[in-house]
């Protein structure tokens, strides 16, 4: 049995989703050794509300939380605030009608999530984020593709690990349906 | 992390009093000029006007030095990248070449490079200060009142406020959770490298997480129980009632908008283009 959260639950999870993208994307950057580079673990934490709330909240959290990233920092970079909603979008599309909620994470659940993270970084960093830098900030195309690939990499890297390592705990904290056996 | 979040700036100035509405669709009109038009002309007339709003609204550069910093920074990375990247890039754009300086290889510095990353740099300076005067001058609350008033659907103008609400809270209980690992021996600061770091963070997200699914999980009962999204329009704490200066602003963000629109007819494509 796979169950859909409510409306209010959506409204809320997408909130929050939006909050915890907020403070981790801001507060917790782990540099790496590639200059200008850094881990960012908001992502998979993107993935996995997108996986536990579905595609909208998916794409609503990653949107709101990096539009209030850049608001109060870096300043409004349109076409990578989309590419951020268009990654939750997708990784909850791949993955709806899952059953992690009901404790079930098998190692099909977890190529499943590698694979649609994967899929959605390629859409994300390698599409909508350069075509959007092209088409609205008239960018080279060169430096676009490159800035893009960098991030196609680690963020792929950082949502596979970080994000199979989330679920599995979390589909252990759930019960298991069908978990209560007659005693007789 | 004990940096106030969002940087609104309690200070009566005139841009404080103004209604958040209007604000939002000036920040929004800047945000769609700039970002429709590569016009040199329109931008500096933006980016002039930004400075000037700022000069009125009685926030201090003081107040925003830390983001400003961030941004010179990123600003300055993002034109060293585009000259490393494509150096020749103004050339193919405006279609001349005038050579400055004759640089090693491919790198030679052009006017037209010059011009073209100008505007680039113009784009920024156009929309940062009346982004960063929106967020420093209209409270967290009217933010999202504002965005259910010009149409974006009360559902999620209240999941932005959510956020705004959260954010210091899910703040909070990351520094205490970390601290708490810390207490255990677990390193997540500059100290220990790389893969330590990484694990140790992961056992301060795990508990963050299944605590704030709970949260979430309360949260939604809460609203839940109070028949949130029952009926079709909400009302709100806080609204500002519009004003005259606010139709003025209105009208300005209208204009801001309309103005590179036509001058993409006038110049034949989204550059303006001097070199011939």
């Amino acid at each position: 049995m796979t169950r859909s959260p409510s409306a209010v639950t959506q409204v809320v999870a997408i909130g929050i989703g939006a909050a915890l993208f907020f403070v981790l994307g801001r507060f917790v950057a782990i540099p790496t050794p590639v200059p200008n580079t850094s881990i960012s673990i908001q992502y998979a934490i993107l993935a996995v509300f997108a996986v536990l709330y579905g595609p909208w909240v998916g794409a609503l959290a990653g949107f709101i939380g990096h539009l209030l990233i850049d608001a109060t920092g870096y300043g409004i970079w349109i076409s990578w605030e989309l590419a951020s909603g268009v990654f939750g979008l997708v990784v909850g599309l791949l993955l709806l009608r899952n059953a992690i909620g009901d404790g079930e994470f098998t190692r099909a659940t977890a190529a499943r999530f590698s694979l649609a993270v994967v899929l959605a970084n390629a859409v994300a960093w390698l599409l909508v984020a350069p075509l959007g830098d092209l088409l609205i900030y008239s960018e080279p195309a060169n430096k676009v593709w490159t800035q893009g690939a960098l991030a196609f990499v680690s963020n792929s890297i950082t949502a596979c690990v970080l994000g199979t390592v989330i679920l599995s705990v979390y589909a252990r904290t759930r019960t298991r349906t069908g978990s209560l056996s007659h005693d007789r | 992390m004990t940096t106030p979040v969002l940087g609104y700036i309690d200070r009566r100035g005139p841009l404080h009093a103004l209604s958040g509405v209007s604000k939002l669709v000036l920040a929004l009109g800047v945000v769609l000029g700039a970002m429709l038009g590569f016009d040199v002309r329109y931008l500096a007339v933006v980016a002039a006007g930004s400075i000037v709003l700022w000069g009125v609204s009685r926030v201090r550069v003081r107040d925003l030095a830390v983001v400003i910093w961030l941004i010179a920074i990123f600003m300055t990375l993002n034109n060293i990248g585009i000259f490393l990247f494509a150096p020749g890039y103004g050339t193919e754009l405006f279609g001349t070449r005038h050579v400055l300086v004759d640089g090693p290889w491919r790198w030679d510095l052009t006017s037209e490079q010059l011009f073209y990353q100008l505007a680039v740099t113009l784009k920024y300076v156009a929309v940062l200060p009346s982004v960063l005067l929106f967020v420093a001058t209209t409270r967290p609350p009217e933010f999202a009142s504002s965005l259910a008033r010009i149409g974006v659907p009360y559902r999620i103008a209240y999941s932005v406020s959510l956020a705004l609400r959260y954010i210091p809270d899910v703040q909070r209980e990351f520094r205490t959770i970390s601290q708490a690992q810390q207490a255990r021996g677990l390193d997540t600061t500059r100290g220990a490298g790389l893969r330590t770091r990484l694990r140790n963070l992961t056992s301060v997200l795990m508990p963050l997480l299944l605590g704030t699914f709970d949260r979430i999980e309360s949260i939604s009962s809460a609203m839940e129980l109070r028949g949130f999204g029952r009926g079709r329009r909400r009302t709100w704490l806080v609204s500002t009632p519009l004003r005259t200066p606010d139709v003025l602003l209105m009208v300005v963000a209208a204009v801001l908008v309309a103005v590179p629109a036509v001058l993409l007819v006038v110049n034949g494509g989204r550059f303006w283009n001097p070199f011939v």
